[in-house]
C-alpha cells in the first residue's frame, strides 16, 4: 500500500508518483472519474494496475493518496 | 572518428564488460546503454539508483555529502554542525565553491567547519551531552547565526544518539530553529538519498514556520530559484535574468540562501527548479501543500536560456512575456559574438560527460550552441526520472553510463577518443595524463559562473582554453619524436 502522489503534468494528464519506488508514470485510465467520485481501479501506461476506494467528492490534485496493488 | 553506429556502441559496451567476472558483468550490463530516442521510458534501457558493485571504483558520495554538502551547506546564515568525527566535515569544507555574500564568522558561516569531533568516549557513552554543549558554545561565539542544523555522520545512527531530543530542547532554550538531520552516510546507495533526507528535514522543520503569517508583502511576480547552488556565482547569473524579466526572486535555494528565504518560499507564485534531482522532493511538497506550481528550467547556453525564459514567462501575464523577449533580444548581440568567436575553434569537437545532478543533460545545449557534440553522458546518482529526461536530449546511438566504474570510463575514453571530458576531480588527472583535455565540471574547474548569458561567455572561453591548449601538442617527450622534424629545423636555421 504505497503512498502515491497524484499530480497533473503540463499536458493535463495525471501522474502517479511513488517517491520510495522512484516511479513516475502517467495514469492511462481511472475506473470512476465523475463529478461526484474519483477512484476505483487505476491503470497506468506501463500496464500495471492499482486500486483505491472511490473518493467523493473527488480530491483536488496534487494530493497524496494510499493505493493498493490492483492484482491482489 | 565519425559518429558510431548503434551496433558499434553496443559492441564497445560488450567489449568493456568482458573484463568482469560473470556476476559483475550481469550487474554492470544493466547500467550501460546505447541511447535510443524512440524509447519513452528509461527503465526499459538502463538501471539506476542501485548499490554500487563491491570492488569497482565508483565516485559516488554518501547521504551526509548529499545533505551537508549539497542541500543544507550553502544556507549561509545557519551553522551546520558535522556531528560525529572530525574528518567528514573537514574534508568537505568549502570544496563546492558555493559563493555567498556576508562576513564569514560574523553573520554567515558557509566556508567554516563546525564539528563535534567525536572521540572514543563519545562513541562509548553517547554524544548527546557533547552536542548540547557544542550548541551552547556556538550560541556564545556566533550569536548572529539564525539557526543550527545537526548533520549526522555515520556513528550517530550506529550508536543511537537522540539528536532530535537535544535539538528540540536547545531550540526552545535558544529560540532558534535547530534542525536535526538524519543523514548518516550509510543510508542509501549514494548522495541522492541525502538530498531526499535533507528535503524532508526542510519540509518538517522549516517550510511551515510562517504558515498563517501574512505579514510578508507578496507580488504576483514572486518566484523562488530552487536547486541552484551558486557554484562560482551561478545563481547570481541566473537571478539577474529573472529580475530583468520583471520577476521578484524571493528565495535562492540554497546557494547564497538564507533561512528566512526558505521560510518565505511557500508565499511565492512559482518554484523554478534547476537541479531536479536534489530538490524535486520539496517542490512536490510545496505543490501539494500550498498549490505552488513548479517547473524545470535550464540556463546553460543561449538556446536553452531563451527556451526556458519563454517557458517561465508563460506562467505570468503579458508584461512578463514581453519582457522575456526583451531580455533575449538584449543579450543577443553579446552571445552571438561569443558564438562567432568560439564556434570556429570548437566546431565538431566531441565531449564525454560524467557528473551528477542535472549537468549530464543540462549542459548538452550549451555544447551544441558551440557546435560541439556530446557523445557520452552519465550520472553518478541519478534515478530513472533523470534518464527519462536525458534520452531526448542525447543523440541517437550515443553512450549512456550509470554510476560508471573507473575501469569502464577509461576504456570508453580509449575507444571513443573524445576531444574533451567533463567530470570530477577524481577523474581529472587520470585523463589529463592520458592526454585528453579535461574540465572538472563539478565546480566548473575553479571558474564560473556557467549559468545565464554571462556564464555562457565564461563557459565558451573555458572550453576553448582547455581543448585548444598548446600543451596537448607536447604529449610526447622531445627525444621520442621522429628525427625528421629535427633535420628540417636544423636545415631551416642554417
Amino acid at each position: 500500500m504505497p503512498n502515491v502522489m497524484i499530480r497533473k503534468n503540463d499536458a493535463g494528464d495525471l501522474l502517479f508518483y511513488v517517491a520510495k519506488k522512484d516511479m513516475e508514470e502517467t495514469i492511462a485510465s481511472v475506473e470512476l472519474d465523475t463529478a461526484e467520485t474519483w477512484g476505483g481501479g487505476v491503470e497506468l501506461t506501463d500496464g500495471s494496475r492499482w486500486y483505491i476506494d472511490p473518493i467523493s467528492p473527488p480530491p483536488v490534485f496534487p494530493t497524496t493518496l494510499r493505493f493498493k496493488r490492483g492484482d491482489e | 572518428m565519425t559518429a558510431m553506429t548503434r551496433e558499434e556502441t553496443q559492441a564497445l559496451i560488450q567489449e568493456v564488460l568482458e573484463a568482469y567476472p560473470d556476476k559483475a558483468k550481469k550487474d554492470r550490463a544493466k547500467h550501460l546503454a546505447v541511447n535510443d530516442q524512440s524509447v519513452e521510458q528509461s527503465k526499459k534501457c538502463i538501471t539506476s539508483n542501485r548499490k554500487s558493485l563491491p570492488g569497482v571504483m565508483t565516485v559516488r558520495g554518501c547521504a551526509y555529502a548529499g545533505s551537508k554538502g549539497v542541500v543544507w551547506g550553502p544556507i549561509k546564515d545557519m551553522i551546520h554542525i558535522s556531528h560525529g568525527p572530525v574528518g567528514c566535515g573537514q574534508y568537505s569544507r568549502a570544496g563546492r565553491r558555493n559563493y555567498y555574500i556576508g562576513h564569514t564568522g560574523v553573520n554567515t558561516f558557509g566556508t567554516m567547519n563546525f564539528t563535534s569531533d567525536f572521540q572514543e568516549k563519545d562513541i562509548v557513552f553517547g554524544g548527546d551531552k557533547k552536542l548540547a554543549k557544542l550548541i551552547d558554545e556556538i550560541e556564545g561565539l556566533f550569536p548572529l547565526s539564525k539557526g543550527i542544523t545537526v548533520q549526522s555522520e555515520c556513528p550517530i545512527g550506529l550508536i543511537g544518539d537522540d539528536i532530535e531530543a537535544v535539538s528540540k530542547k536547545k531550540g526552545k532554550e535558544l529560540e532558534k530553529p535547530i534542525v536535526p538531520v538524519r543523514c548518516e552516510g550509510f543510508r542509501g546507495v549514494s548522495q541522492s538519498l541525502g538530498h531526499h533526507i535533507a528535503n524532508d528535514a526542510i519540509r518538517d522543520w522549516v517550510i511551515g514556520n510562517r504558515d498563517g503569517d501574512e505579514s510578508f508583502p507578496t507580488t504576483p511576480y514572486d518566484v523562488a530559484v530552487i536547486g541552484d547552488y551558486n557554484i562560482g556565482g551561478d545563481a547570481w547569473a541566473s537571478r539577474i535574468l529573472l529580475e530583468e524579466m520583471g520577476l521578484r526572486v524571493v528565495a535562492q535555494w540554497s546557494g547564497d540562501g538564507t533561512l528566512a528565504e526558505m521560510e518565505l518560499t511557500p508565499k511565492v507564485k512559482l518554484n523554478l527548479i534547476h537541479c531536479y534531482r536534489s530538490m524535486n522532493y520539496i517542490s512536490r511538497h510545496m505543490e501539494e501543500k500550498y498549490g505552488i506550481p513548479w517547473m524545470e528550467y535550464n540556463f546553460f547556453g543561449p538556446t536553452k536560456i531563451a527556451e526556458s525564459l519563454r517557458k517561465i514567462a508563460a506562467f505570468f501575464d503579458e508584461t512578463i512575456q514581453v519582457n522575456a523577449e526583451k531580455v533575449i533580444a538584449k543579450y543577443e548581440a553579446e552571445y552571438q559574438a561569443i558564438i562567432a568567436k568560439y564556434r570556429p575553434r570548437l566546431e565538431g569537437k566531441r565531449v564525454m560527460l560524467y557528473v551528477g545532478g542535472l549537468r549530464p543533460r543540462h549542459v548538452i545545449g550549451a555544447y551544441e550552441d558551440l557546435g560541439m557534440e556530446v557523445v557520452g553522458t552519465g550520472y553518478e546518482f541519478a534515478h530513472n526520472d533523470d534518464y527519462d529526461r536525458t534520452i531526448k536530449d542525447m543523440g541517437n546511438a550515443t553512450l549512456l553510463y550509470d554510476d560508471v566504474t573507473g575501469y569502464e570510463f577509461e576504456e570508453f575514453v580509449k575507444k571513443i577518443k573524445p576531444d574533451l571530458i567533463g567530470s570530477g576531480i577524481k577523474e581529472k588527472y587520470i585523463f589529463q595524463k592520458m592526454g585528453v583535455p579535461f574540465r572538472q565540471m563539478h565546480s566548473w574547474d575553479y571558474s564560473g559562473p556557467y549559468h545565464g548569458y554571462d556564464g555562457f561567455a565564461i563557459f565558451a572561453r573555458d572550453m576553448d582554453m582547455t581543448i585548444n591548449n598548446p600543451c596537448w601538442k607536447s604529449m610526447q617527450a622531445p627525444w621520442l619524436k621522429s628525427a625528421e622534424g629535427e633535420v628540417e629545423k636544423l636545415a631551416a636555421s642554417a
